[in-house]
């Protein structure tokens, strides 16, 4: 295993060398998404399974939605003037240099063994009702972070609707294509029912195995965007109350649990013990649509049609 | 020694609702839609003030430190959170500028004429909540990665703010924000892996009792100060503040400049107060010394010769962020006095709250007048006192505290710190402090001059500004007026809940 390791990690510097000096922004986004489908390969090396479904489905797939459709908006206003002097690639070089022996340093200097947390997560883990322990820190001991990312993912949607024009706010956007290739209206038919069963079943297994709310709901949003983007259905408008209440509702109700622990449990955040496990179910059920609903709505960007009346 | 641990406090919930309470409003303003966002925001200024002054309440009748232990899991594996004098006093100053921005902001759309639900309007209300939270979390955060959650909750509230109008500079000004924001964010995650690489806890309290001298700590802190002073656009890298600050609607830049910037001062602070080792943050605190007086020095030059308002007044914010920075080496303290005890550490934090108030109280009244006038190119203000005497009595006020002149908070700040450093025998600190205050003095007389001037052709307004709008910044500089009543010595309040912290300090 030694072999694959020395190639995936030779192959990873290669392809991020690729990425930083390849001219043509389309080859290079495609070098960039190879890289996060491997980097995946390379968590999944490390035993982090959780960590790897995240960096395939973010960097390998909705990042890559997001970077293809913002270089084929540029393409149409011909070439921009180079904006970085050489001086300037120098300076940022040297800058990525210190910091990677900064960091490859430290981490050369760590104590053996590392310390580390997982034996009190597998410890508290029975309180839970759950069996993945990734899930716990995300839902039970680290919650309120959680809660806050969540929030963060919502303002960021909030900012990218601020940038419509003020006739078009609360209109809806537009991901169709002038004429939409025959494959992609093919795939937008006949993939999401798989994509929406594969999702729900890394959101239920999540609680014991890996999976959980981001990943399932990055496929749910892949799957939307698919059926958007084929035409197949137009993306809402931000101001229907459907659309705001998914958004909203996952959040919403994290937050009410978390202030009923006031008073049926040890706090903010705390859950009854018997009710641990369902309670963290129902909110990682909500919180997969907000998150589907938000990264969909992100990558689809701020309204390019006036609202319905 | 047993290891001190966190435990939750009676009146320790407070820190939650602090926290949760604004982010509420945010998710009920998008469960309900833009139309109720002002009175959804107007509730909230109330709840939020009420918590704030209710936790400064509950510190000085306890005199012991606030915390709370979310969800009762015990950090390392949970997160606590805590608030001592300090945070209870940024806690309070939040409170107080958000509050007479939000005012400022609700009397403003007034005045506009369609019905409210609008983009810019509805996006004001929602950041500006959402900031409150941010900030809130940042104060009272006891976790470093608690404190990253937080950190990126205040970019992705402060970034949208400073493109509201959506002209095309101003998004430019906010995309470079957000850049250096964002790589601020990534060298400050680095070095909280790191940190829980080498021992095994994120929380600050452990960290304190744990940390000592070795090269992993050195780079994670080095990692997360360096990005740190990107968000706080310590010079040299301000470049992104002026364009920013400057082109967003006034409330924008008021809370931008006040409160945003001064997050990641804090933690910078508490990085090097609780955390590094004495040599280490010895260095560093000498480290940003010299990028505090560059700051002062440079920008307050910059600030003289800007020909518009908003952007004297930003370049202004870099130049008294400054002396945040020049703390450090005079606050470092000795075996017998803990930094807390020292009149730097008093000067250091009645500075920051005294530049929040005057700050946001001038760029109101920049938006005042830009209101009455439609433009701020200094040069062509001559005699605006007449027409906007409110306005031009709060500039000044509030110019009294950048000066530090008496009566004003600046004063009481920049004293004691010119006295710290004349005490250690620090003359190049001392005569940095006294230049920039003549600077501020100039720049600030420029705009003065201009508002007394009897020009030949006199000014009138492109339209009536009704009294109750100019008054939102008269309140706050009389504020930062009145803080210069605190008397001159170690403020008591600041020190709660410090001792028991000091082991880095330890001899």
């Amino acid at each position: 295993m030694a072999l694959f390791d020395l190639a995936l990690v030779a192959l990873l510097l290669m392809l991020a060398l690729r990425v930083v000096v390849e001219p043509d922004e389309r080859s290079a986004i495609i070098t960039f998404l190879a890289f996060g489908l491997l980097l995946g390969l390379a968590w999944v090396r490390l035993a982090a399974p959780d960590v790897a479904l995240t960096e395939i489905a973010i960097g390998g797939g909705v990042t890559g939605i997001l970077l293809l459709r913002a270089e084929a908006a540029l393409r149409g206003r011909g070439k921009q003037a180079e904006p970085a002097t050489r001086t300037g690639k120098l300076a940022v070089a040297a800058g990525s240099a210190a910091i990677s022996a900064g960091l490859g340093f430290a981490v050369l200097t760590f104590s053996t063994p590392a310390p580390t947390l997982a034996p009190a997560a597998a410890q508290a883990l029975p309180a839970t009702g759950l069996g993945n322990p990734v899930t716990a820190v995300l839902l039970a001991f680290r919650a309120l972070d959680t809660l806050l990312e969540k929030v963060v993912v919502l303002l960021a949607l909030i900012g990218v609707w601020s940038l419509a024009p003020d006739a078009l706010w609360g209109g809806a956007p537009d991901l169709k294509p002038a004429a939409v290739p025959g494959p992609l209206a093919y795939l937008g038919r006949v993939l999401p029912p798989f994509g929406v069963v594969i999702g729900v079943y890394m959101f239920w297994v999540g609680a014991d195995a890996p999976g959980g709310t981001f990943q399932a709901g990055t496929v749910l949003a892949a799957m939307w965007l698919l059926v958007m983007m084929a035409g197949l259905h137009p993306p809402p408008d931000t101001t229907r109350w459907l659309l705001r209440l998914v958004l909203a509702g996952g959040p919403i109700l994290f937050l009410a649990i978390a202030f009923l622990g006031f008073a049926f449990a040890d706090g903010f955040l705390a859950y009854p013990k018997a009710l641990a496990k369902p309670l963290i179910l129902a909110i990682e059920a909500a919180l997969t649509l907000s998150v589907a609903a938000a990264l969909a709505m992100l990558v689809a960007g701020p309204a390019r049609k006036a609202p319905a009346r | 020694m047993t290891p001190l641990v966190h435990a939750t406090t009676p009146g320790g919930f407070l820190l939650v609702l602090a926290t949760i309470l604004p982010v509420c409003a945010v998710l009920a303003i998008l469960a309900s839609g833009p139309r109720s966002a002002a009175r959804i925001a107007l509730a909230t200024f109330a709840a939020g003030l009420a918590v704030a002054i209710a936790i400064a309440t509950e510190l000085i009748s306890s005199g012991k430190a606030l915390s709370y232990v979310v969800g009762a899991w015990q950090p390392p594996l949970g997160i606590a959170l805590r608030a001592d004098g300090l945070s209870g006093a940024m806690l309070v100053m939040t409170a107080l500028v958000v509050v007479a921005v939000g005012l400022f902001a609700h009397i403003q759309h007034g005045l506009q004429t369609d019905a409210g639900g609008g983009r810019a309007q509805t996006t004001f209300w929602v950041m500006l909540l959402a900031l409150w939270s941010a900030l809130n979390a940042v104060f009272v955060g006891e976790d470093l990665f608690n404190l990253y959650v937080a950190l990126e909750l205040l970019t992705f509230a402060a970034v949208p703010l400073v493109c509201l109008d959506g002209r095309a500079e101003t998004v430019t000004a906010a995309l470079r924000y957000l850049l250096f924001a964002l790589i601020g964010s990534l060298l400050y995650l680095l070095g909280a892996g790191l940190i829980y690489g080498q021992y095994g806890t994120l929380d600050l309290l452990a960290l304190a009792q744990l940390a000592r001298q070795d090269p992993a700590l050195a780079v994670a802190l080095a990692l997360m100060i360096v990005g740190l002073l990107a968000k706080a656009a310590l010079f040299p890298l301000h470049l992104w503040l002026p364009p920013a600050h400057a082109g967003a609607p006034a409330p924008a830049s008021a809370v931008l400049s006040a409160l945003v910037i001064k997050a990641p001062v804090f933690l910078i602070l508490r990085l090097v107060l609780d955390v590094a080792p004495p040599q280490a943050a010895a260095i560093a605190g000498q480290m940003l010394a010299v990028l505090g007086a560059a700051s002062i020095l440079f920008c307050s030059v910059m600030a003289l010769r800007q020909a518009r308002l908003k952007l004297m007044i930003a370049y202004s914010t870099v130049a008294q962020i400054g002396y945040l920075f020049i703390v450090f080496p005079l606050a470092a303290g000795s075996a017998d006095l803990p930094p807390w005890g020292t009149i730097a550490w008093t000067g250091g934090a009645l500075q920051l709250v005294s530049h929040a108030l005057a700050k946001a109280a001038m760029f109101l009244a920049a938006g005042v007048i830009a209101e009455a006038f439609g433009h701020d190119r200094i040069a062509d203000l001559g005699g605006f006192g007449r027409v906007l005497p409110i306005s031009a009595a709060a500039f000044g006020l509030a110019g009294l505290s950048l000066m530090g002149i008496p009566p004003s908070g600046g004063f009481v700040a920049k004293c004691l710190l010119l006295t710290a450093a004349v005490i250690q025998g620090n003359p190049w600190l001392a005569a940095t402090i006294l230049a920039g205050g003549v600077l501020a003095g100039a720049y600030v007389f420029r705009v003065i001059d201009k508002a007394l001037a009897v020009p030949t052709v006199p000014i009138v307004a492109r339209r009536a500004v009704p009294r109750r709008l100019e008054c939102a910044a008269l309140a706050l500089a009389i504020a930062a007026v009145l803080i210069g009543f605190v008397p001159l010595r170690p403020f008591g309040f600041l020190q709660i809940g410090r001792d028991g912290l000091n082991l880095a300090w330890a001899p």
